[in-house]
């Protein structure tokens, strides 16, 4: 492995940190849930590109690939799910606060 | 090196923008331009096929998604969105001064990884690791892919019954 390959690493790692910090930041300040949504997808990015920037450090690049692959699988069908979630939450409830939400429930 | 940390720099605005822009409408569109912006630098680090699964599902798909649930529930009026604009303000304003000091700590503190590599890999294709070196991958998509369409369908299920 060539030493130039793990001299990008650490470059790398500090913008997955910070576009970690942006995803739970968004995730931890919004009240809307699409927005918490965007949030999460964020983080999935961050995570997207460290497991990239691994693979081509390590040479197991290919690896790295098929991981990313199944990543995008699980993170499509997630969204999905959530995604359906918030349309039955925005049904019952007729908004996307999830103040509301919380005042709703304890009606409940 | 420093046209892959100026895309990176690209990548962290993007994020940012949509992060910080008024509509949830431009913060669907600036999802797929953060997507867009990681596909190149997947290309960039010889990642082609995992960049083409980026760019058509992650770019594609999942704003369309996005998009779609945005125009099912209700729009705000003008002034209900600036009123929310200003809320959001006050309490996404510390983000970018956050994420700039996050940034200026980590690369002041220079770490080098010593980190022990393992062995160059035997198979060198995509194809090749997922069908023959780890099936598993793909047995966990299928079953994955399956859970979710269950889930859609209990979700369906649900609503046609509170109709009734």
């Amino acid at each position: 492995m060539n030493i130039e390959a793990l001299q990008i690493f650490w470059p790398f790692s500090i913008f997955v940190i910070m576009l970690f910090v942006i995803g739970i930041y968004y995730v931890l300040a919004t009240y809307n849930l699409i927005r918490a949504l965007l949030g999460l997808e964020i983080m999935i990015k961050a995570i997207t590109l460290l497991l990239i920037v691994a693979g081509y450090v390590s040479g197991h690049v290919a690896l790295a690939q098929s991981l990313v692959i199944t990543l995008i699988v699980i993170e499509v069908v997630a969204i999905t799910v959530s995604v359906g979630i918030v349309l039955g939450i925005h049904s019952h409830t007729n908004s996307l606060d999830t103040r509301n939400l919380l005042e709703k429930t304890h009606e409940g | 090196m420093i046209l892959n940390i100026f895309i990176l720099i690209l990548l962290v605005i993007a994020a940012l923008w949509m992060v910080m822009t008024r509509s949830l409408l431009r913060s669907a569109i600036g999802l797929a331009l953060v997507s867009l912006v990681l596909t190149i630098i997947m290309f960039r680090l010889s990642s082609p096929l995992a960049a083409v699964f980026e760019l058509s599902v992650c770019a594609g798909l999942i704003p369309v998604l996005f998009i779609s649930t945005i125009s099912l529930t209700y729009p705000l009026s003008k002034q209900e969105m600036m009123e929310h604009f200003k809320a959001r303000l006050r309490r996404f304003w510390y983000l970018p001064v956050l994420v700039v000091i996050v940034g200026v700590i980590l690369s002041l503190l220079k770490i080098k990884p010593d980190i022990t590599l393992p062995l160059p890999e035997s198979a060198k294709d995509v194809r090749d690791v997922l069908w023959n070196l780890r099936p598993i991958y793909l047995i966990g998509q299928i079953i994955v892919l399956l859970a979710g369409a269950f889930g859609v369908v209990i979700l369906f299920k649900d609503s046609k019954k509170d109709e009734h």
